[in-house]
């Protein structure tokens, strides 16, 4: 039982606007950990801080500390491009880069790795194998990544986030735009990257927090208004706002 | 009260065919008023060599040389250019960005024959005092025979020179408009796998817009192809084939503007000729450019 | 243990290029002050009453020239071109914009007015020279406003098209709610809403063509006098004139004369060009 991600007194601003209040979570290494709440009330803007996306935006501001494997990665003499290689993203709607399937997951091996052709192959076959991709893809490597499906898609691009293998996976509402066959497939995939990598993923829809998390946490304007174990959250939550989003009264 | 809009709606198709016609009307007479120069020399007309108003001799060769290396010469100064300052524009603070590109775009608002007068007070003689020596004598390129030592300031050189900057603001545009294009999320995705700035414009952003891109260096192509007073001032106007990129030489456009008053007769037919292949030449980069930059709704690249 | 590609390259390239993007940003923007800051100093040099009053005179002469017969001829050439390119130019635009059930032909009538925009104007200069000089015979104002009216046709046509795609579909359908004719909602209510935008279309197609040359040298010409026969002799215009006493003559009080033309016309052309991006910026907001 050890903490993959501290994050500490977090406070994000858009600009002028405060977005997240005191943000204080830990994130167990190999778990899932959900994070829930109505939409607008700064999931995303949370799980943007791990891997400093945010920082693309000039007006986007951070102060606090996230404690990655007990290194705070925000601080200012951090290798963000190193830090980008060890925690992976996915996001909302799949976004294969343009160009082959092969190619796309080879990507961030070129990226960050001197690799020999046969090298690189085979941590492509792996990838795609981690993703449960491979089998439907093998034979069309060459074949443009935006010609899959959109659930083929999403797995490509996870894929393509564990092919430099990295510890932790963020993922942003990761099925929000996908079938609810391929959904079900994604879900299960989580089941076994848990057991390689650390997993946050932010999700709008509570019953997938309740498949397949271990740890949830509830947000709310800004605010992680509770925090526990997947199961004690959903049967028996502690805080009243926490049971009334739960039981969907807002939201 | 309905007769009213058809007649209206036959108006203004009526109108709109204008370009039609006109398109096709510009090919037509051209051919005719150039058949004579076909008819004497055939296709040869093309390859050959001799402009001589003395002997009757013409031939289409030295000016599609120098409208090629011009047009090559400025293509490779301006599409490096345009291309990074379009990455810095896209991602500059909103005011300082906006301000620069208007700045940029002005360019393009300068009428040629002030690049032109620009080019011959003021650039050609800086070319003769300090650019050409220096690639010549100081950096030895002078031994390559497309160099050589002969210089003046005008030429092949300070002609595609003056054309880079006349055609940068243009494919800067476009490529400042195609990579605004490129989602979001892409180029977060880029950002999160571990690129730096350049290697997500390089992989993700160049590829993503490539058709848009491509069709700004054909806008851009387009454009020094068939500029014609920039180029007359600063050329030489010669009528041979060049010898080096400090040779004097002269465009189709430079050949047209130049010799059109005084000829008549045969080579008068013969300017047309030239006139016909800029006109071929042109039309097919521009239906190429079109057929790019229709598939990703940037601007066409004329109304700035 | 897979082996690592050495940030340090990869970090030097990213600072390489950021560098040579400032770099070429600041090379365009300097050449173009550089440019306009050479117009400025030597035409300033020009600038003086009888500049702008005294016609054009042949070198030698008693009287010292300026350029107002040409300034009066381009300002004639450019209004007869824009009276005979506008009207027509807006119903094309009209027809591409309101009119959606002839799609082919909207397409490549759509594409033929792209590709014109892209052709050379010394072309449209030589069109013009066939098909108007030949037969009557003489160079004209006329033949040039023609020539500049092809140019600007295509670019009307199109930033019409545009701007009229811009207008919210609803306000058409309310005006044929109100049982207006096709004709009249169109023309009353959704040229009238983007009028804005419809004149910084006709007012970019005009600093376009107020300092193109090449068409003039084979409609215009020049003449020395003032502005006598629009349709039926050359006419003093301000292209020409730069171009001929720049490189034409010897001589530095006729180069002196052509700085002063050229920063008159260049001073006209970045007015009109700035003016749009100031109206069309109030109409975003």
């Amino acid at each position: 039982m050890s903490i993959k991600i501290e994050a500490r007194n977090i406070d994000f601003y858009y600009g002028n606007h405060q977005a997240l209040f005191n943000n204080n979570l830990c994130i167990e290494e190999n778990k899932i950990t959900a994070v829930i709440g109505p939409s607008g009330c700064g999931k995303s803007t949370h799980l943007r801080i791990y891997n400093r996306i945010f920082e693309l935006y000039r007006e986007q501001k951070v102060t606090g500390e996230v404690l990655l494997d007990g290194e705070n990665v925000l601080a200012s003499g951090v290798d963000v491009l190193e830090l980008r290689r060890k925690v992976g993203m996915i996001f909302q709607k799949p976004t294969p880069f343009p160009m082959s399937v092969y190619d796309n997951v080879a990507y961030p091996l070129k990226l960050h790795y001197k690799l020999t052709p046969r090298e690189t192959a085979e941590r492509v076959e792996k990838a795609l194998r981690g993703a449960s991709i491979w089998e439907e893809v093998k034979d069309k490597l060459k074949a443009s990544g935006l010609a899959l499906s959109g659930g083929q898609q999403q797995r490509l691009c996870i894929a393509r986030a564990i092919a430099a293998e990295p510890e932790v996976l963020l993922m942003d509402e990761p099925t929000s735009a996908i079938d609810p066959v391929a959904t079900l497939k994604i879900e299960e995939l989580m089941f076994e990257l848990k057991r390689r990598f650390t997993i946050v993923i932010v999700t709008h829809n509570m019953q997938q927090a309740a498949r397949i998390s271990d740890f949830t946490a509830f947000f709310f304007k800004g605010e992680i208004i509770e925090f526990g174990g997947t199961e004690q959250i959903f049967t028996n939550p502690k805080i009243k706002k926490t049971e009334e989003y739960i039981t969907g009264r807002f939201g | 009260m309905f007769r009213y809009d058809t007649a209206f709606k036959w108006i203004c198709l009526v109108c709109a065919g204008v370009v039609g016609v006109l398109m096709l009307g510009f090919f037509i007479q051209l051919f005719i008023s150039s058949f004579s120069a076909w008819r004497e020399f055939g296709l040869s007309f093309l390859w050959s060599r001799d402009w001589n108003p003395v002997t009757d001799k013409y031939g289409a060769l030295p000016s599609i040389v120098g409208t090629l290396s011009t047009t090559v010469i400025s293509l490779v100064i301006a599409l490096p250019l345009a291309f990074s300052a379009a990455l810095y524009l896209v991602d500059a603070r909103p005011l300082i960005g906006e301000i620069l590109s208007h700045a940029i775009d002005l360019l393009a608002a300068i009428p040629s024959v002030i690049y032109g007068m620009w080019g011959l007070f003021v650039l050609a003689p800086l070319m003769q005092k300090y650019v050409q020596p220096f690639l010549a004598d100081t950096l030895g390129l002078g031994r390559f025979s497309f160099i050589g030592t002969e210089f003046n300031g005008f030429g092949i050189l300070t002609a595609g020179l003056i054309l880079s900057i006349m055609i940068l603001p243009y494919i800067c545009a476009i490529m400042r408009d195609v990579f605004r294009m490129t989602p979001p999320m892409l180029r977060e995705s880029a950002y999160g796998v571990g690129c730096t700035k350049w290697e997500t414009a390089r992989d993700i952003v160049l590829r993503y817009g490539i058709r848009g891109i491509l069709g700004g260096v054909f806008i851009g192509l387009g454009r020094a192809l068939g500029e014609t007073m920039a180029v007359l001032f600063v050329i030489g106007n010669i009528m041979e084939m060049p010898s080096s990129i400090f040779s004097g030489s002269a465009t189709i456009a430079s050949t047209l503007a130049n010799h059109f008053a005084e000829a008549d007769g045969l080579q008068r037919s013969a300017l047309f000729a030239l006139g016909l292949v800029l006109l071929l030449m042109s039309f097919g980069i521009q239906v190429l450019a079109q057929y790019y930059l229709h598939a990703t709704g940037a601007r066409r690249g004329e109304t700035r | 243990m897979m082996r690592r590609r050495p940030l340090t390259w990869r970090k030097l390239s990213n600072q390489f290029v950021k560098i040579f993007s400032t770099a070429a940003v600041l090379l365009a923007v300097g050449a173009m002050l550089w440019i306009l800051y050479t117009v400025a100093c030597y035409g300033f040099r020009s600038m003086s009453l009888s500049f702008f009053t005294t016609p054009t005179m042949p070198y030698g002469g008693p009287v010292r020239g300026g350029i107002a017969n040409a300034f009066l001829g381009s300002v004639m050439i450019t209004f007869g071109a824009a009276v005979i390119a506008v009207p027509p130019a807006l119903c094309a635009g009209i027809f591409l914009a309101e009119y959606k059930d002839w799609k082919t032909v909207s397409n490549v009538l759509r594409f033929s007015a792209n590709v014109m925009m892209g052709i050379p104007s010394v072309l449209v200069g030589l069109f013009a020279y066939i098909i108007l000089v030949v037969p009557t015979g003489n160079f004209s104002g006329f033949s040039a406003s023609v020539a500049l009216a092809i140019i600007m046709f295509p670019v009307i046509m199109r930033t019409t098209e545009d701007m009229l795609g811009m207008v919210p579909d609803a306000l058409r359908e309310s005006a044929l709610a109100l049982g207006m004719t096709r004709t009249r909602a169109t023309v009353c209510i959704v040229c009238l809403s983007a009028r804005k935008g419809l004149l910084t279309g006709i007012l970019l197609a005009l600093s376009r063509v107020s300092g193109e040359t090449a068409p003039l040298l084979f409609t215009a010409l020049f003449s020395d006098g003032w502005p006598k026969n629009y349709f039926t002799g050359p006419i003093a215009n301000m292209p020409v004139l730069i171009t001929e006493y720049s490189t034409n003559s010897p001589f530095e009080v006729m180069h002196q004369a052509g700085w002063g033309a050229a920063l008159v016309v260049t001073v006209l052309v970045l007015v009109i060009n700035m003016s749009t991006r100031i109206i069309f910026r109030e109409k975003k907001i």
